[in-house]
């Protein structure tokens, strides 16, 4: 747990990852930061053979109800995610999983509520490996473009199996188009609010007509699902106008097509969103907050140097998040702490800090709802209130009670690692070992000399295991549910 | 209304109606003396409620001919009368408990409430309804500006958001606990004894610092300090059980909390509950048992009805006014899903003891006709009579003794609409 590690080698992996476990600080800590960065980037020379570790000695636990069923069911979906969280050698993969699900928040309970609950976790998580008809799950996808091209995870966010029911895309036809998808992929996919009008929402509806989902066969057998069809006799087929421009040339219509080449237009719409500036910037802004910091104003110069670069790249985002980890902004000191950690990377980040062995990720998932995040299950479309909107009271009672759970579960753990490190003598020694471990944003004054006061609160100091064991799991309490912690 | 404690007290209740306003003791005082205190929970149905299935304008000729699979029949609607305009009005027929609160006068509709050039937009849609500013939706939300309003020091439970983030109608200054489970809402340490006592002892401490010049930080500590200070009385709400049973929703849940916060009388004076899935693009299924707009409408009914129910026999129905928003009433007619797109001007709903029930503004006409004044977007939406802003400076101004001038940036109170 001490660790004697590179200040910024630990920022980059807060922000490219979920912490850092001790062998990550090991690994990344011989780097350069512009190697760690290419490193974090270039993860698919990184096997990625982590899921067949789950229940092995050494890693979290997962809770097993009967069978672990990741494919069928949503909580052990949710326990196969967080596993790849804590112990993914591709953090940066799973970051982007995270942020590319925000952004294309779609949400579990309505899925389920109409294709049936194991029939909706395939349509999030299912890999297509596993799978007996090959169905690959929205997140899945996610993950494998989490640094691919932006219009690329457009058009298949557009035939995702999960959105066309969460938007309710496979219902839109051309006697009446259905436009929840049409305004959504504007509003919150691409350029944001304010850049286009009412009238771009029904054109864009007519657009995406028949851009609905096929019926399984009659059989009941596994490999029968739903999927993306293009249905050209619900396409309507006649010209839309929109208030922005489609095609390159400054044209806003697409034209009318006979029905059978209709799909097109619904390409030609994303290929035109993917193309916009405001997407750009739009894009940018997102990435600042989530990468960069959530303290003041957005940097402008950041989102035009980033939309920049998104556009010269063609939308590639391993092109845009090298800029992004590259940026002088992410790496100024004022950066540092400047953000407010997500539950997940809050629950993640202790795991890594306080010890894992003997936790089950199950255990997590409750404290999680209780902080306002169910994975596959974001509140709505726009994602989660980030930021502030974390730290209502019952949310930072959640943290501080999180860091409870799991400070009593590592009570053994916890007292070997600082008999481990010699730093059992003075109450001293424990502080310092212990904050070493568990970084937080700098400290307000008053605070160690109350942490200290704790230690010695119960009488005198004189580092028995029984008060290793009291001391070591009430100070990882305290530190992990102070308010420092819970900036990343 | 500023006087000493002792003057308050010489005086005695009969001497005032203790406003919303006044400070914790005096309202602790007012209560042990069987005075009044006055709140009001603001009920947000999230996702866009479908007004036209919720309050039925069930002989337009032109009801059916926009709903012809989501129109509930003439005969099965729950008839409550008719407005100024004539509109023979009646409520969704799984409403039967809110028509007896109507029938005991006490459910005021305020029909066609929005704004110009309404938002379509759920996010943009609900910040504005939550700010009562479409200039700047971003700021703070209304009743947190008025609970910035309250003499200082403001009690940490002055508000209650019974949902696990904090929506932007309470937004303020004033810090607002959310607290969506009070059983939950308790001090875990991983030692016991005097080692966990000394754990609160100082993770209290820590969190009355103020981080100087570090406002970000600041905001986390001032949640940590609320919910360590408020959990003992919080604790006291969770073994609260109504006079009569609540249904076992998450709404009707909340619902249960709030009655016990007033019951219990620990201080808390404006709560924010809600209930969601009015975002029924498809499959609407308005009329059928364990339908999808059916069952929103047996959450809201059955939820609101318990806690109506609980507060009348607590003898607390007289303290208290629930106030409904929603985003945006939805599109006329509906779509090729069964459902039905994002619409305009939609119904507000005010129920309490004090509240003078009936209908206020106008039902809209479907007539498809692009000149019908009462709609817009080529007939397609409903079009706004009554600015929502107005209804806020009712409340503001009747019911909490605020200045809704000040509140709300303009002068909105609107003739004719004493709801309460």
């Amino acid at each position: 747990m001490a660790r004697t590690s590179d200040r910024r080698i630990e920022h980059l992996l807060r922000r490219a990852g979920f912490g850092a476990r001790p062998d990550e600080i090991e690994y990344y800590g011989e780097m350069s930061v512009g190697q760690a960065v290419d490193a974090l980037l270039d993860y698919e020379n990184i096997i990625d053979d982590i899921d067949k570790f789950i229940g092995q000695p050494g890693y979290v636990n997962t809770t097993i109800r009967g069978q672990f069923l990741p494919q069928s069911n949503i909580v052990d979906a949710r326990q196969r995610w967080l596993f790849r969280m804590v112990h993914s050698d591709r953090p940066l993969q799973e970051k982007m999983t995270l942020f590319w699900h925000n952004h294309f928040a779609t949400g579990y309970a309505k899925v389920a509520g109409a294709l049936g609950a194991a029939e909706a976790t395939r349509y999030f998580a299912a890999k297509a490996s596993q799978d007996p008809g090959r169905v690959r799950g929205q997140v899945e996808m996610l993950r494998d473009n989490a640094l691919g091209n932006f219009r690329d995870i457009l058009v298949s966010v557009a035939k995702d199996t999960a959105m066309l029911v969460w938007l309710d895309g496979r219902t839109n036809t051309r006697a009446m188009p259905q436009e929840n998808f049409a305004r959504e992929i504007m509003e919150l996919f691409t350029m944001g609010v304010g850049t286009f009008t009412e009238e771009d929402v029904y054109a864009g509806a007519r657009v995406f007509t028949g851009w609905n989902l096929s019926r399984p066969g009659a059989a009941a057998d596994g490999s029968q699902h739903y999927e993306f069809v293009y249905n050209a006799g619900q396409h309507d087929n006649g010209p839309k106008t929109f208030t922005f421009p489609i095609y390159a040339d400054g044209n806003r219509t697409i034209p009318g097509r006979a029905a059978a080449d209709g799909m097109q237009d619904g390409l030609d719409l994303i290929n035109a969103l993917a193309a916009s500036p405001n997407t750009a910037r739009y894009l940018a802004r997102k990435l600042y907050r989530f990468f960069v910091s959530e303290v003041g104003p957005v940097s402008g110069a950041f989102v035009e140097r980033i939309a920049s670069v998104y556009l010269q790249s063609r939308y590639d985002m391993k092109a845009v998040m090298r800029e992004v980890l590259m940026a002088p902004e992410f790496w100024d000191q004022s950066a540092y702490f400047a953000r407010y950690s997500w539950p997940v990377e809050f629950v993640v980040r202790a795991l890594k800090d306080i010890g894992w062995v003997g936790f089950s990720v199950n255990d997590a998932l409750n404290p999680l709802a209780a902080m306002g995040m169910i994975l596959y299950d974001p509140p709505d479309v726009a994602g989660w209130d980030a930021g502030q909107a974390w730290f209502s009271t019952g949310a930072m009672l959640a943290r501080m009670n999180f860091a409870a759970t799991l400070a009593a579960n590592q009570r053994f753990n916890l007292a070997a690692s600082v008999r481990i490190a010699d730093a059992r003598r003075t109450a001293d020694n424990l502080m310092l070992h212990m904050t070493g471990a568990l970084r937080t944003a700098p400290l307000d004054s008053g605070v160690a000399a109350e942490w200290a006061n704790y230690l010695r609160a119960t009488g005198p100091w004189t580092g028995s295991d029984a008060q290793l064991q009291a001391k070591a799991t009430g100070l990882a309490h305290l530190i992990a549910g102070s308010p420092e912690y819970q900036m990343v | 209304m500023r006087v000493t404690r002792r003057q308050f007290i010489e005086g005695g209740v009969a001497a005032f109606t203790v406003t919303f306003a006044a400070p914790e003791f005096f309202v602790d005082v007012a209560r042990a003396q069987g005075g009044h205190v006055r709140n009001l929970v603001v009920l947000y149905l999230g996702g866009g409620n479908d007004s036209l299935s919720m309050l039925i304008p069930y002989n337009d000729p032109f009801y059916r001919v926009r709903r012809p699979t989501l129109g509930v029949p003439a005969g099965q609607v729950l008839q409550i009368g008719t407005d100024a305009s004539r509109a023979a009005l009646g409520l969704h027929p799984r409403l039967t408990g809110l028509k007896q609160i109507f029938d005991q006068g006490k459910l005021a509709f305020i029909q066609r409430t929005g704004y110009e050039n309404q938002s379509r937009s759920h996010f943009l849609g609900t910040d504005i309804w939550s700010t009562a500013d479409p200039n700047n939706p971003q700021a703070l939300g209304w009743v947190g500006r008025y609970l910035d309003t309250l003499p200082s020091p403001v009690d940490p439970l002055v508000g209650w958001n019974t949902t696990g983030t904090l929506p932007r109608v309470m937004q303020g200054r004033t810090a607002v606990p959310a607290i969506a489970n009070a059983a939950g809402y308790s001090f875990l340490s991983p030692n016991g004894g005097a080692e966990a006592a000394a754990e609160r002892v100082t993770a209290t401490r820590i969190s009355s610092h103020v981080p100087v010049d570090r406002p970000e930080l600041a905001f986390v500590y001032e949640s940590s300090r609320a919910a360590l200070a408020t959990l003992d009385r919080v604790a006291s709400v969770a073994t609260y059980r109504g006079s009569i049973a609540y249904p076992n929703t998450g709404f009707g849940q909340a619902l249960q909390a709030v009655a016990g916060a007033m019951a219990r009388s620990i201080g808390t004076r404006v709560f924010y509950v809600t209930t969601g899935g009015f975002d029924t693009h498809a499959g609407q299924n308005v009329n059928a048992v364990g339908g999808a707009y059916y069952n929103l409408m047996a959450t809201l009914n059955d939820g609101v009805f318990a806690f109506y129910n609980d507060l009348r026999g607590q003898g607390l129905l007289e303290d208290t006014l629930v106030l409904s928003f929603s985003e945006f009433g939805r599109r006329i007619s509906e779509n090729g899903s069964q459902g039905t797109d994002h619409g305009s001007a939609s119904v507000m709903m005010a129920i309490g003891g004090r509240v003078n029930g009936g209908f206020y503004g106008t039902a809209p006409n479907l007539n498809l006709d692009p000149r019908n004044p009462t709609l817009e977007n080529n007939a397609g939406d409903v079009r706004y009579e009554t600015d929502f802003r107005s209804v806020y400076a009712q409340v503001l101004d009747s019911w909490l003794g605020a200045d809704s001038v000040r509140l709300l940036g303009g002068n909105f109170r609107k003739a004719g609409l004493g709801f309460i």
